[in-house]
């Protein structure tokens, strides 16, 4: 008896969790419930074999990219913390948020952390530039064989041509930044977490 | 306002649809919570659903304490025996029974005899069945199809009326349970190898069916077992026959004990145990009115049609994802069928444009 999820969960580390994301108490235990749930090895961290598991995430076109963003640089695990920490960029901003994150710097969730988690989908090399292969490997994947290579390749040249302001021919995060500034990323890129 | 040109239009943004959606189904999704057990609002004493545990009062676990002993000691024994009562007796009984020569009076003493052992089995589960609109019952020529959530559900439908069994042939108690069963009436046990053979088990079903004398087939489509808490996609064999499908919704209430099997958690045996240790089973069954397959329908259409009746009735939610998928992986045509659909996103304008 009470050997279940929660339990394992201590106190200390909820606040350290709270404090770090910005998740309330009772989504913090809702989601190491999940957590736990994903964890079919039991040992408290996901694979990316665990992520798998999941239908939705599956066939989802990007769904290995979005599933490597769960995991640090060259590591195969990912503990709370590190889930936390990721899904945190998904939390909706709140007009009225009162910064109850002490650690310094920007919220997970702020526009230009969530701008970071999409930028990083692109850029696989983690160099700080979209190079026009990244942004086609990205393409063939999701429109997987519909679309032929003279079309996927026009398409980039093209996008990385409005995009690119000092000529390099790469998309940097700043000139990322700027041809998504009308675009509403704080909606765009939260999903409502349940209490 | 028109998009105009015939390039496709890409917009860096386009991803933040899949991030959202993928991390969406990471935080929650349909499927995987189909295959473990059921949360429930409030604790209802049995450890098994206890998933949050903290300690709330002792006065609760005291409570706790004397479930386990009236549970454990008094209700469990005696539920095993009603078991062993009741199986014990439906191997005797029907082996008798198919001695007799074939004709009325042993088609009479059989039903007799299944409905009396099932009935006693359902006690040794104190089971509370409430079933509905019983007009609906299936009928010879049949097949009935229901939604599977452990092999319960068997004994809960053939405590109510008689039916022909599909199954594999299996070995030990359950082989011996198979042949005393099989001697009285005609029941389809497959062997193994016949199993993979869809042609031989659709013909078997076929023929079974055409004969009015034999009782309707009981089938669970979904192949596997589910939470109760839906119905997952229907396997098109059984509606590919032809002949007059029954529906029934099988809903369990979670509250006195949680009927789900997780066949990956637990072994049959263990599983027994929990149900004979439960508080009590209890379910209702609704017989829904009979369905055809209607013109110009194929047979995965069919499917759908019942399984969407059988989950408003249950009050399930109707998924069109493979029961399947507990164990296996999802097919890559449901990746492709997602890249297809955002590629005619992107090129939707040249495509109008070629049309016309």
């Amino acid at each position: 008896m009470g050997s279940r999820a929660s339990s394992l969960l201590r106190e200390e580390d909820i606040e350290e969790i709270k404090k770090e994301t910005g998740f309330s108490h009772s989504q913090i235990t809702r989601l190491y419930s999940r957590f736990h749930s994903l964890d079919k090895g039991e040992n408290g961290a996901l694979s990316r074999e665990d992520f798998q598991r999941i239908p939705e995430l599956a066939i989802n076109p990007l769904g290995d990219r979005i599933i490597n963003a769960f995991f640090p640089e060259g590591e195969d695990q990912v503990n709370f913390r590190g889930f936390m920490r990721t899904l945190a960029h998904f939390r909706p901003v709140e007009d009225n948020e009162k910064n109850k994150v002490l650690t310094p710097g920007e919220p997970l969730n702020s526009r230009t952390n969530k701008l970071l988690f999409a930028f990083r989908l692109y850029d696989l090399d983690r160099d700080d530039k979209i190079s026009r292969d990244e942004l086609l490997q990205v393409l063939r994947m999701m429109v997987g064989v519909n679309i032929s290579d003279e079309q996927l390749g026009s398409i980039a040249d093209r996008t990385i041509q409005e995009a690119d302001t000092n000529g390099d021919m790469c998309i940097s995060f700043n000139e990322f930044t700027k041809v998504l500034e009308k675009v509403d990323v704080e909606q765009k890129m939260s999903i409502r977490f349940l209490h | 306002m028109r998009r105009g040109g015939a390039e496709p239009e890409f917009d860096m943004s386009d991803i933040f649809n899949f991030c959202r959606r993928g991390v969406e189904s990471i935080v929650d999704d349909e499927v995987t919570k189909r295959f473990t057990a059921e949360e429930l609002e409030s604790w209802n004493l049995l450890t098994r659903s206890n998933y949050n545990f903290h300690h709330i009062s002792t006065r609760l676990t005291a409570l706790w304490g004397v479930g386990v002993l009236i549970r454990y000691g008094f209700l469990l024994p005696l539920r095993v025996t009603l078991a062993f009562t009741g199986v014990g007796l439906l191997v005797v009984q029907s082996s008798i029974v198919g001695l007799f020569p074939n004709g009325r009076m042993k088609n009479y003493l059989s039903d007799k005899v299944h409905l009396m052992c099932y009935r006693i089995c359902v006690r040794a589960l104190t089971a509370i069945i409430t079933y509905h609109d019983s007009e609906n019952k299936p009928k010879n020529g049949g097949i009935c199809v229901a939604n599977h959530t452990s092999p319960i559900d068997v004994i809960i439908l053939a405590s109510d009326g008689c039916y022909a069994m599909v199954g594999q042939v299996h070995g030990g108690l359950m082989g011996v349970i198979q042949r005393a069963m099989v001697k009285a009436c005609p029941h389809i046990w497959f062997e193994r190898s016949e199993v993979k053979d869809r042609h031989l088990v659709a013909k078997r079903l076929s023929d079974h069916v055409a004969d009015k004398s034999k009782l309707p087939i009981l089938i669970f489509p979904e192949g596997t077992c589910i939470n109760n808490t839906s119905v997952m996609m229907f396997k098109k064999g059984s509606f590919e026959i032809g002949c007059t499908v029954y529906p029934v919704a099988i809903k369990y209430d979670p509250r006195f004990g949680d009927a789900f099997w997780n066949s990956s958690k637990f072994g049959m045996v263990n599983y027994l145990l929990h149900m004979m240790s439960s508080w009590a089973i209890v379910c209702s069954v609704w017989y829904l009115p009979p369905m055809s397959r209607m013109e110009g329908e194929d047979a995965v259409q069919f499917a759908n049609r019942v399984k969407a009746a059988i989950a408003r009735k249950g009050g399930l939610a109707d998924l069109l994802w493979d029961g399947g998928l507990k164990r296996g992986k999802v097919k890559e045509v449901f990746k492709e069928e997602q890249q297809k659909l955002y590629s005619k996103v992107l090129v939707g304008s040249s495509e109008d444009r070629s049309r016309s």
